[in-house]
């Protein structure tokens, strides 16, 4: 058992939903009990889809079992293949019915259905919900993919798309566009808005594009070893990126490609001196593990910022997020407990965090300003604009989305000359921010003390340390604890602090 | 006259109930720790359970309560799977490091779950174990808010009937009221008791462990919520004496409840007119103002927190509204009758779920307004029809005369709002 109060994923038939969901044409049978049906309202609200999801729950009760929840499978099978008429279903049990072992896959088989009908092995208790979306996309390529000759023209399929993305409905959008400025039609983009048909027929494409590895690395690996289709290893996500990545595709077809840059803004937009005040903030990212290697990248190479560290909550991109870490300078965080990453967050005292929806929240208790740049999602990254993060439009977005958070540039030097100006003093957030109000945050968090050497500010430097304003005051702190600890201190005065910030000066 | 009469045209209690089985779009019982949690400001509740329990959680909070949850899911594991000597000593090493790390948790619930509850880990036994091992600081109680047992609103009869056998013994002719009510509704409530002359009142759940709830054979208990079957069962059998009312939804249902616990207490007209006449008023005006946006127009309510009966009830009798059909999880004739009672006839009552029939049902009678769970909200908005999410009618303070016109208020705004919105042409 493992204590755990916010979760980053869901359990995996979350995921199979997200496939479904993102599909058309498709139905899930559920095996499982009354309020798992819960997970709609994950779509219904927090994406605002205006259809249910296409899955039915077979709905049993503590006095089904035992008797005959296998029936009830049965006839929630029978019944939803008539009424929603599917060109293929799903089937699988949730947590709970995975405990009956009712086996809904093999039953499902028995009857008969004249549609394709793919059983789902998706470990509850093991298992989690990308691993649930990566493994159903998996079986349904596998169940329904069909040999078949390839299309005339270079086309290619896009990979991994669900419902409940982040941002991938814009993102598909984006980079179908991008290849087709670069002569690449798109064959099928799956899982999402695809249909089982779609599916069908991805064989015929002559390469794909992997954008979320997450929830379509198995398919692409099972169609490039069983239908010998190369796919994409670069993600698209930033200016540096997109260019490797249209390389890689020009690769992979042997062409040399040559992509329209006349709307990509950020190289000039980061460039530009306003953007001077950028340079070497220090952030925290944390997501799922592509998007933040991704982010890392866009951070240090594209808006100059530094790396404070990194980290991500799925451990099956554990290897290679250590690997850049390392590169990076940093320890990887690799964990699903979200007090680890908020006591790792207060630790490295960061000026910005890029992460989740749950680091949103750590930044709100710990006044750090957050942009969310991964799943787990909330209503507010379902935007109703156009908002890739992907491709060059995607670039631009992600440049708006990382100076958003900031206090901008001479705001911040206002805020320092007058740092207890009624108006502009540092408690009251940027000022382009609703809730801009003169009302105190929440004082600096102590850092933790950790073993014996904790070190004893003088309350003449508490208080000049007050003075630095607050998006770098934690950033302060840690430094001259460092330098002190350094040159074997164990009290803190003003000069302490001027010589911390002499030597760090850069 | 304070007690309402029944419709002339006869009221709901002895129509056929439609029952159905099938899918269930509802939640389960643990959704009442969202709230329960919030109401009682010294209490953990600790759920034995999945990864989806964390989840649904999680997603049914909406907004994450980062604040300080005072909830959280002991996730199973394959490893508790294997062995159950295993998941006691699991359970102990759990909370022991939980109150280590919370010394401010005074009582803890552990909530059983569908997965915990199939693979019959024994909370009762562990719930006993530990509330010897950390009594007197904690107390440890457990329930089931598992779907295979309990639907929404049942989580929270469980976890109030898990109290009622611990309650201290008392021989004081007290008043109970039963239901988590918001604190700002509660002491609304208490206010207007008081003021009739009715002090030794008592609630349940109390905000805190060590206040003073007790019962005993004097106790009178009423219940706020209609959702309580179990909490009134275990009552019954400590000796308390129900007082059956209407629930205390719109100037009708607060004054026939408040009026059944002035009987009760002997409290005179007089006293009773003086203290309700005013808040009673301005209920009345502030109904009004809502309700003029919903007179004639109909309402269809999917089953969701056992809310559904004494509201149509208000919507049909106080705000002109006409009933197609009133949907309930569950139906108990001795908690739902009065207001069954009240309800004019015409409405097609249901008890249970099977939602594609249901859907058939709504989709064939196109309602003015659909009150239905938030997994049907959207997709039926899409389709035309007018919807209000169910679930804020439980998370909102809807109780007693100062809220009648905010209740009013949110039947009518999703009406309101299909009126407003104009996205055509200037012609």
């Amino acid at each position: 058992m493992k204590l755990t109060v916010w979760t980053y994923e869901g359990p995996p038939h979350v995921g199979a939903m997200r496939v479904a969901t993102g599909m058309k044409g498709l139905h899930y049978v559920l095996h499982a009990p009354q309020g798992d049906t819960y997970a709609d309202l994950l779509f219904t609200m927090i994406e605002r889809r205006d259809h249910r999801p296409p899955v039915t729950y077979t709905t049993f009760q503590a006095r089904d079992l035992g008797s005959d929840t296998a029936n009830l499978f049965k006839t929630a099978c029978q019944e939803a293949v008539d009424r929603f008429q599917p060109q293929a279903i799903i089937v699988g049990s949730s947590c709970t019915a995975e405990l009956i072992q009712d086996d809904p896959g093999g039953m499902a088989e028995t009857m008969d259905f004249d549609i394709p009908v793919i059983p789902l092995e998706l470990p509850s208790y093991s298992r989690k919900e990308n691993f649930g979306a990566d493994e159903t996309f998996f079986q349904i390529v596998k169940s329904l993919a069909k040999p078949q000759a390839r299309t005339e023209r270079v086309t290619c399929n896009i990979l991994g798309g669900t419902a409940l993305g982040f941002r991938h409905r814009d993102d598909i959008q984006e980079i179908t566009a991008l290849l087709y400025d670069l002569g690449i039609e798109v064959n099928v983009a799956a899982p999402l808005d695809a249909t089982p048909a779609d599916i069908a027929r991805m064989p015929a494409a002559h390469l794909n594009v992997l954008l979320y590895p997450e929830t379509g690395e198995m398919a692409a690996r099972w169609l490039e070893k069983n239908h010998d289709q190369p796919f994409t290893k670069v993600i698209p996500l930033g200016v540096g990126a997109t260019r490797d990545f249209i390389a890689e595709v020009g690769q992979i077809i042997g062409r040399e490609l040559q992509a329209d840059e006349s709307r990509l803004r950020l190289p000039w937009w980061s460039a530009s001196v306003d953007s001077t005040y950028l340079t070497g903030k220090r952030v925290f990212l944390f997501g799922d593990g592509s998007h933040v290697m991704a982010m890392a990248r866009v951070a240090r190479d594209e808006m100059g910022f530094e790396i404070a560290g990194m980290g991500c909550f799925n451990r099956e991109m554990a290897r290679p997020m250590r690997a850049m870490a390392k590169e990076y300078g940093v320890e990887a965080l690799i964990t699903d407990d979200y007090l680890e990453v908020e006591q790792t967050i207060e630790a490295l005292s960061p000026e910005m965090i890029m992460g989740t929806q749950m680091e949103r929240h750590i930044g709100k208790r710990l006044g750090i300003p957050c942009a969310v740049i991964s799943a787990p999602v909330h209503v507010q990254d379902f935007p109703a604009r156009y908002s890739p993060v992907m491709g060059f439009e995607g670039a631009n977005v992600l440049f708006d989305t990382l100076v958003h958070p900031l206090v901008m540039g001479l705001e911040e030097h206002l805020l320092t000359m007058f740092r207890d100006d009624f108006e502009f003093h540092d408690a009251a957030g940027p000022s382009h921010h609703g809730g801009h109000s003169p009302q105190p945050v929440e004082a600096d968090p102590a850092p933790a003390p950790t073993g014996t050497d904790v070190m004893v500010w003088l309350a003449d430097a508490e208080k000049e340390l007050k003075k630095v304003p607050f998006f770098v005051r934690g950033k302060a702190r840690r430094n001259t604890e460092t330098y002190a600890t350094e040159q074997g201190l164990s009290q803190i005065s003003i000069d302490v602090l001027y010589e911390a910030k002499a030597h760090y000066a850069r | 006259m304070n007690v309402p009469l029944p419709p002339q045209s006869g009221g709901c209690r002895t129509a056929p109930v439609l029952k159905e089985r099938g899918q269930r779009e509802v939640f389960c019982g643990l959704t009442g720790i969202i709230w329960l949690h919030r109401k009682m400001q010294d209490a953990f509740f600790l759920v034995v359970g999945s990864r989806t329990c964390a989840h649904l959680l999680q997603s049914a909070a909406g907004v994450m309560i980062f604040a300080e949850p005072r909830f959280g899911t002991a996730i199973l594991e394959e490893t508790d799977l294997a062995g159950m000597a295993d998941a006691q000593q699991e359970i102990d090493r759990e909370v022991a490091r939980l109150l280590e790390r919370r010394p401010d948790i005074r009582q803890l619930f552990l909530v059983g779950s569908c997965p915990s509850e199939v693979i019959k880990i024994d909370l009762q036994k562990a719930a006993e174990r530990l509330s010897q091992t950390h009594a007197p600081h904690v107390r440890v109680l457990n329930y089931s808010g598992s779907g295979i047992e309990t639907t929404f609103t049942e989580g929270e009869d469980a976890c109030l009937a898990s109290m009622v056998p611990v309650l201290p013994e008392t021989e004081a002719r007290e008043l109970l009221v039963v239901g988590a009510l918001p604190d700002v509704v509660e002491d609304q409530m208490l206010g207007l008791l008081g003021a009739m002359g009715i002090d030794n009142v008592r609630c349940l759940p109390a905000r805190r462990i060590d206040s003073e709830t007790a019962v005993g054979p004097n106790t009178q208990f009423i219940l706020a919520q209609p959702f309580l079957g179990e909490t009134h069962a275990a009552l019954v059998r400590r000796g308390a004496h129900h007082i059956a009312a209407p629930f205390p939804f719109g100037d009708e249902g607060t004054t026939a409840w408040l009026q059944a616990i002035a009987t009760e207490f002997g409290v005179s007209p007089a006293t009773f007119a003086t203290v309700t006449d005013a808040p009673r008023a301005r209920a009345r005006k502030a109904i009004a103002q809502a309700a003029e946006h919903l007179g004639g127009k109909s309402v269809f309510f999917f089953p969701d927190s056992q809310l559904e009966i004494p509201l149509a009830r208000f919507l049909t009798r106080e705000c002109g509204m006409t009933a197609i059909e009133v949907g309930s999880p569950y139906i108990h004739d001795t908690i739902h009758g009065p207001d069954l009672d009240l309800l004019p006839a015409g409405p097609q009552i249901s008890e249970g779920q099977d939602v594609e029939l249901q859907l058939d049902r709504v989709r064939a009678a196109r309602p003015d307004l659909t009150v239905c769970g938030l997994g049907l909200a959207n997709p039926l908005e899409a389709e035309g029809l007018a919807t209000k999410w169910a679930i804020e009618l439980v998370f909102t303070p809807v109780h007693f005369y100062e809220q009648a016109g905010d209740l009013a208020g949110l039947f009518s705004r999703p009406i309101r709002r299909k009126g407003l919105l104009k996205m055509e042409a200037a012609e």
